[in-house]
């Protein structure tokens, strides 16, 4: 039996199988297939599998993602989050298209097209030049513009320090009385059932 | 025979009782009304024969019961594919969530993956790459949990106000099961983690068999402590839109984790930073940074009834409030409830004792007057965390989180009976 078996279930792994399904794509681009692609290859490629969700030139259509754009907006009432303005990896892009795009037909692109979709993405959000040629030799040389917008889980020191108590407010807990400073029945958002102003299922009458 | 459609029933008398006066005071005009004849004559169901035993092989609720749904909110998402929906909390007692009606949450719809279909591979920093088949998985030693499952953007559309008006709705992206199934840990020994070395600063990437394949890095710490590869819920396999056959369970964290449809395990030296903890699960604060790696749930809970899709029907009197609260950190151990919106706050009672990162039910034995109510409730879990104010939230985190706003709630309970989704001062 192999090493490590406990129970002696399973079989061992083949190499066809792993790399298979073991396709991930680390953040210093471990992982990368050989192959490359610029902007200039893949626009029509974008064009044909992309952008009829993306739109053409990245910026999205209707409710589906933007994927260029937002740059500086983080801190903004609304922020814009794309790839360009959001994402911190190169890596995440490639491994995600590669892995799960075009939606409803993810799984078929070829390395070359991913490198390609990729650079034109890229492009889109004005991060490398129309013939610059993506490739794990060329991966290092592209800059996400905000890669160092990212803090690890602080919620320990920044909330919890305040809200574990052993003795919570129980009367005269507000300075002022309260009162109400919005109704979600102004927004009306909620689905109704036709002729029905309760919510969608407001509990039957007994 | 079976049901006789012609005879009246309780709920058509009530229905035209409440017709002739305020619907408050159906139920005491139907015990003035002389007696009642659903007492006084012969019912059909008390006569005649209800169904055989061979009419249900496997059932659904009975047929008045029909509102208790699962519901979507079109507005959410650009289509029903990459979505969610919403189990119907406000309708519920207890604390398991049958799993007809227990909230979905897919990235490429939910896939039919047969068992005889069905590998799980481990691979990465392991003495040796496995490939298991689901009955290979059900010849391990099993445990069983119960343990709440909640979307990370459980409550986000309520970040920047009160918008949507029903707890299924605000709150319903939950759903808590008693899971059957192999420790992780157990899976990891069985390809050996030698070759892995120190484990405090491995992680392990997991990810479904769907083109979605949410993939998620988990440190190794939190893989080796309760982390489990499931393939029952609630005593049946699971449901397909849960992750048949096999799914991950990660007590506390956030549902996202929860890979359904489980095919591959990978120990790793780093975190992937896969798309959904980079680009989605990450919190974005008000200057513009953002957390990562918010996996934890913090304490939580919310009345369920009354609530805008619960109303008071019966009038003044006797009243139960009564909701659900957990917490991922371990155990809710006291939950308070306010009428006046959070002015003075009097402690429920649990109606069992909590199980660790596991829902529990609370009430609160009452009496309205038909005063106007501004409802709220507060968990408190072992560690003494109090669930926050959402103006507290806000004032760390700001308004565009999206994630894991797990604020008090308030219900604007009318003096009609009448319940509405409200903030307040």
């Amino acid at each position: 039996a192999p090493a490590g078996l406990r129970f002696g279930l399973g079989r061992a792994a083949m190499p066809e199988e792993i790399s298979a399904w073991d396709v991930k794509i680390m953040p210093d681009g471990t992982g990368l297939p050989a192959g490359s692609g610029n902007a200039l290859d893949g626009e029509p490629l974008f064009e044909e599998n992309c952008a009829v969700c993306h739109g053409s030139f990245a910026e999205g259509v209707d409710n589906w993602p933007k994927l260029a754009g937002g740059d500086g907006t983080l801190a903004a009432k609304d922020p814009l989050k794309t790839v360009g303005s959001y994402w911190p990896y190169l890596s995440t892009v490639w491994d995600y298209v590669h892995r799960s795009m075009p939606f409803g037909n993810a799984q078929s692109l070829t390395p070359d097209e991913v490198y390609a979709i990729t650079a034109y993405i890229l492009y889109s959000n004005d991060l490398i030049d129309d013939d610059f040629e993506l490739s794990p030799e060329t991966w290092n040389e592209v800059e996400m513009p905000n890669a160092d917008g990212f803090i690890v889980d602080d919620r320990a020191d920044t909330e919890y320090t305040e809200w574990r108590t052993d003795e919570p407010c129980m009367e005269n807990c507000k300075p002022e009385p309260v009162k109400i400073t919005m109704r979600a029945t102004v927004l009306d958002v909620t689905p109704d059932q036709a002729g029905d102003e309760a919510p969608a299922d407001a509990a039957e009458e007994m | 025979m079976s049901k006789d459609t012609n005879a009246p029933s309780r709920r058509q008398f009530l229905t035209s009782a409440a017709a002739l006066g305020a619907g408050a005071v159906a139920a005491s005009a139907a015990r003035a009304a002389g007696p009642d004849p659903l007492i006084t004559e012969v019912q059909p169901w008390a006569s005649g024969f209800g169904d055989g035993v061979d009419v249900t092989p496997y059932g659904l609720p009975i047929r008045f019961e029909g509102d208790v749904i699962r519901r979507n909110v079109e507005w959410l998402t650009a289509d029903t594919i990459s979505s969610i929906n919403f189990t119907p909390i406000h309708a519920l007692d207890g604390t398991i969530t049958p799993t007809g009606c227990a909230f979905e949450r897919h990235h490429s719809g939910a896939i039919e993956l047969a068992k005889d279909d069905y590998r799980l591979m481990i691979n990465g920093l392991v003495d040796q790459p496995l490939v298991f088949t689901y009955e290979d998985l059900e010849r391990f030693p099993r445990e069983q949990h119960v343990y709440f499952c909640e979307c990370a953007a459980n409550t986000g559309m309520e970040w920047a106000g009160a918008q949507l008006n029903g707890a299924q709705f605000t709150h319903g992206m939950i759903h808590n099961m008693e899971y059957t199934g192999v420790p992780l840990r157990t899976l990891l020994a069985e390809a050996g983690l030698d070759a892995a070395g120190e484990l405090k600063d491995k992680w392990v990437y997991v990810e479904g068999a769907d083109a979605s394949s949410n993939g998620r890095s988990i440190p190794m710490e939190k893989a080796m402590d309760d982390v489990l590869v499931a393939f029952k819920a609630n005593g049946e396999a699971l449901r397909k839109e849960h992750g048949y056959p096999v799914r991950l369970v990660v007590p506390g964290w956030e549902g996202n984790m929860w890979v359904k449809w489980l095919r591959r395990i990978e120990v790793t030296n780093a975190a992937v930073e896969s798309r959904e903890e980079t680009s989605k699960y990450t919190d974005t604060l008000a200057d513009g940074t953002s957390r990562k790696w918010t996996w934890v749930m913090d304490a939580k809970s919310v009345v369920t009834s009354p609530s805008p899709q619960s109303p008071i029907k019966h009038g003044p009197g006797p009243l139960v409030i009564t909701g659900m609260a957990w917490s991922g950190h371990g155990k809710v151990t006291r939950v308070d409830v306010s009428k006046d919106g959070g002015m003075t706050w009097e402690t429920a009672r649990i109606a069992q004792d909590g199980a660790n990162k596991a829902l529990v039910r609370f009430y609160l034995d009452t009496t309205w007057d038909g005063e106007d109510w501004l409802l709220q409730s507060r968990a408190i879990d072992d560690t003494g965390y109090v669930q926050p104010t959402k103006a507290q939230l806000r004032e760390v985190r700001g308004e565009n989180s999206i994630y894991h706003n797990n604020c008090i709630q308030t219900w604007h309970v009318k003096a009609n009976g009448e319940a509405e989704n409200v903030e307040v001062s």
